[in-house]
C-alpha cells in the first residue's frame, strides 16, 4: 500500500523512480522527505518517475506540486515522467498539467534539464 | 449485472488514516457490487476517499474521541455515500478556487475539487456539531430539469 521510492543518477540528473501510492500519510511524507534529502545534499535537478504509481489522492498531488515549488526555490528544475493516464487525467483536471515538465520518454527528459 | 434492489452498508470508525483505507476498500467493493463500470468505480473510490480524508483530517483533526461515519447506498437510480464526522464544521462555499492562479501552486486545498468533479451531485449538511458530506452518482448521465 505504501510508496517506495529508488534514487539513481544519470547525467547529472538525479531520478526518483517511485512505485506505490502516493497519499495522505506515509506515501506523501516519504516524497517530501526524499525530495528535502536531496536539495540539502544539494541536488538541483530531479526527475521524478511516475511510471509505477498506481494511485494518487489530492494529498499526493499537493505533494507534487510542494515538491516542484521548493526545487524551484532552492534554484533547480523538477520535471516529471511516465505519468499513468489516471495521473495524467488529474493533473489535467486540476489544471497542474501546464505548470509541470511532463515527459514521457526518460533520456529525453534527461536531456531537457538545463546544464 | 446490478441489483435492482436496495443495498445498504454503514460503518462506523475511529478518525485514523487506517479508518480511511477501510472507508476506501468498501467504497471500491460497493461500487463494483452495485455494477458501475471500470472507468466509473475509480473515480467513486477518489471520491470517497476525499471525504473520508475531510472528515477525519479537517473535521474530527484525528481526535480519538471523534467518530466518522460511512453509509453506502445502491439503489436501481444511482449510488448514495454520505460520510459524517464530529468536527466544528465549515462552510464550503468559503474555499478557495484550487483552480485560480493565485491558488494553483498551493499544496492542498483540490479534495472538494476532485469529490464535485467525479460524482454527480455533492451536498454539505452541517449536523451541529459535525458535517455530512452527500456524494452521489447516477448509473446513467444525470439529465437536466425539464
Amino acid at each position: 500500500m505504501s510508496m517506495k521510492v529508488t534514487t539513481r543518477q544519470v547525467d547529472g540528473i538525479t531520478i526518483l523512480d517511485l512505485s506505490g501510492r502516493i497519499t495522505l500519510g506515509e506515501g506523501s511524507v516519504t516524497l517530501r522527505d526524499s525530495v528535502h534529502d536531496l536539495l540539502g545534499k544539494g541536488a538541483k535537478h530531479i526527475l521524478l518517475n511516475l511510471g509505477n504509481i498506481t494511485y494518487i489522492d489530492s494529498s499526493g498531488i499537493g505533494e507534487l506540486v510542494s515538491a516542484f515549488t521548493s526545487v524551484k526555490n532552492a534554484g533547480g528544475e523538477l520535471k516529471l515522467l511516465n505519468l499513468t493516464k489516471k495521473v495524467h487525467d488529474l493533473l489535467q483536471i486540476t489544471k497542474l498539467y501546464t505548470v509541470f515538465d511532463i515527459k514521457d520518454d526518460e533520456a529525453t527528459a534527461v536531456a531537457a534539464f538545463a546544464s | 449485472m446490478p441489483d435492482s434492489t436496495t443495498s445498504r452498508v454503514s460503518l462506523t470508525l475511529n478518525s485514523s488514516l487506517e479508518s480511511v483505507d477501510k472507508v476506501e476498500r468498501t467504497a471500491q467493493d460497493f461500487a463494483e457490487r452495485a455494477g458501475f463500470d471500470q472507468d466509473t468505480v475509480p473515480n467513486i473510490v477518489m471520491a470517497v476517499r476525499e471525504a473520508a480524508v475531510n472528515a477525519v483530517l479537517h473535521g474530527n483533526a484525528y481526535n480519538p474521541a471523534k467518530r466518522m461515519t460511512a453509509s453506502f447506498e445502491a439503489n436501481p437510480d444511482c449510488l448514495i455515500v454520505r460520510v459524517q464526522d464530529q468536527g466544528p464544521g465549515f462552510d464550503p462555499s468559503s474555499l478557495p478556487d484550487p483552480l485560480a492562479p493565485e491558488n494553483i501552486l498551493r499544496g492542498s486545498g483540490r479534495g472538494i475539487f476532485l469529490i464535485r468533479a467525479f460524482m454527480d451531485e455533492v451536498h454539505f449538511r452541517q449536523l451541529l456539531p459535525g458535517t455530512e458530506l452527500t456524494l452521489i452518482k447516477y448509473r446513467a448521465p444525470a439529465q437536466p430539469a425539464a
